[in-house]
């Protein structure tokens, strides 16, 4: 794996530049991750980052938009206000998760 | 006497009745496998129907034919699982106890999970194939096309059989050539992945055969609603495309009764061992084929292969003893391509389809990832070998776990150890 340095922090990626290590986040790193794709971070959205995290956690995969919206309850249609284009890629690129699998 | 209760007689639970019949001692294990109707179709089939090439009676046979004396077949619909208690309940009132429980319940398409889909315009402009109901319908709409947008869409993945859409748009593209209207229809794809497909060597070679048959492709489109008025797909980032006609293929879910059991994710699906399909939750609780969260391909091959594996981890399992195989997501599917060719591909959990031979080595006689007459007619010939060979448990002379040997690497790409920091901004 190769390994990167962003906001004076070395971090383990994949090759698309997805963190491989989950203790390797922190606030500071995801702020600067967001800075990477043209995201300002606002505590909206935080909560989505924070959500993911902890989901992560629980289930040890990425959650999905649909899993986003369903069991935590923030709406897909918001999603795409807060991460353009590509909500599912770039909420995982700033939460320091892997990519979402959901494509099979 | 113990009880083994198998939900749903579809691909898997049909395998899994016929092989465990054989390897259970009948005096110590009843089985019985519960399904709402007593129709088995062929799914991969349904492909064929819009086209008029497959008839009703060619995808559809008896389920109870094809499972063996001594399996006991219930038609019924369930109403929950109470897995505490190690029960089935069925909507009639009827209680099926059970020491092991198989979930096979697979995967169904919901148009109603869409807004608009199901508002005016269902089988008039709209149609989805993976029904045999949505396949006949739209057999008589093709008949009626004779210009316009026709829109093939994917509402989100997983699906079952993720390359039926690209198969369909191929054999739309064909069709259409051969009536002498291809230049009179706009043929659209439009799909939520970035690509023609999920894993890059043949993304890249599937989405060059649209290019080739000058189909329009619209990636990353999440569809939040359609527009039955103005005929028009929207996404949540209100991007709109208009179709004349609509092929969708609806969101896929897992039974209801999942959900209604607390069994199962936010799309019904059974979370499981992706190596052993044992339940996360319960020790006695199986999910096989489409009905289980692996991340494999909802697809027959995979059911089939899983089954393999299952039936021996199985019987371990019950003997107490730990469960020495492990499942490594194989699927194998042909991609009808029009022109009577047809590609192949051959994958799992961990290697993406690639270039090569199969079964055997620089032998073949299949061809993977490339166009061949051969790989059409092993298509054809798969649905003889799924009715009397396939769903009888007979031994199916491919290996379970896929096989590296006789495909060809990607070149690696060389990574770097360390970067340098990063300040630009990133594409993405």
């Amino acid at each position: 794996m190769p390994v990167t340095t962003i906001a004076d922090h070395d971090i383990h990626v994949d090759a698309e530049g997805f963190m491989t290590e989950y203790d390797e986040w922190n606030q500071q790193l995801g702020a600067a991750l967001a800075a990477q794709i043209g995201i300002e971070m606002t505590p909206e959205h935080w909560k989505v980052v924070d959500f993911l995290r902890t989901d992560y956690k629980d289930q040890g995969e990425t959650a999905t938009l649909r899993r986003v919206s369903t069991v935590g309850g923030l709406p897909t249609k918001q999603l795409f206000v807060l991460f353009p284009k590509k909500p599912a890629k770039k909420m995982a690129y700033v939460a320091g998760l892997p990519k979402p699998r959901g494509c099979v | 006497m113990k009880n083994l209760v198998i939900l749903g007689a579809g691909t898997a639970g049909t395998m899994i009745a016929n092989k465990l019949r054989h390897r259970l001692d009948r005096g110590g294990w009843s089985i019985t496998i519960v399904d709402r109707d007593d129709e088995h179709h062929y799914q991969p089939g349904y492909l064929f129907v819009p086209f008029g090439r497959y008839s009703h009676e060619q995808v559809v046979r008896s389920r109870h034919t094809f499972l063996p004396d001594g399996v006991d077949f219930m038609t019924a619909t369930v109403d929950r699982v109470d897995a505490e208690a190690n029960v089935v309940l069925l909507e009639d009132g009827r209680r099926l106890g059970y020491d092991q429980l198989v979930i096979a319940t697979g995967t169904t398409p919901r148009p109603g999970q869409t807004p608009g889909v199901l508002d005016g315009e269902w089988r008039r402009s709209i149609f989805d194939f993976y029904t045999l109901e949505g396949a006949e319908a739209l057999a008589r709409a093709l008949q009626e096309l004779d210009s316009g947008r026709l829109v093939v869409h994917i509402t989100e993945m997983p699906i079952k059989c993720p390359v039926a859409p690209l198969e369909f748009t191929f054999l739309a593209d064909d069709w259409l050539r051969k009536r002498g209207i291809r230049d009179r229809v706009e043929l659209v794809y439009v799909t939520p992945l970035d690509g023609a497909f999920t894993k890059p060597v043949a993304s890249a070679r599937l989405g060059g055969m649209l290019d080739e048959r000058k189909v329009l492709v619209e990636t990353d489109f999440m569809i939040e609603r359609v527009d039955p008025e103005r005929k028009m797909l929207v996404s949540y980032d209100e991007r709109e495309i208009p179709f004349d006609l609509l092929v969708t293929i609806p969101l896929n879910m897992g039974a209801d009764f999942v959900a209604r059991s607390g069994l199962g994710d936010e799309l019904n699906y059974v979370p499981v061992d992706q190596r052993t399909l044992l339940s996360k939750k319960y020790d006695n609780v199986f999910a096989v084929g489409d009905a289980s969260d692996i991340p494999a391909s909802k697809a027959g091959s995979v059911a089939h292969f899983s089954v393999e594996i299952f039936v021996d981890n199985f019987l371990e399992h019950i003997a107490g003893l730990p469960m020495s195989g492990a499942f490594d997501g194989h699927a194998n599917c042909f991609v009808e391509s029009g022109d009577g060719k047809a590609l192949l591909i051959d994958f799992n959990y961990d290697t993406e389809p690639l270039p090569g031979k199969y079964p055997l080595p620089l032998v073949g006689p299949m061809d993977l990832l490339r166009e061949t007459r051969t790989n059409h007619l092993g298509k054809l010939a798969f649905r003889w070998i799924y009715w009397n060979v396939l769903l009888p448990g007979r031994p199916v002379p491919l290996p379970a776990l896929m096989s590296m040997t006789g495909k060809q690497m990607p070149p690696t790409e060389i990574t770097h150890t360390h970067q340098t920091t990063r300040t630009d901004q990133r594409e993405m």
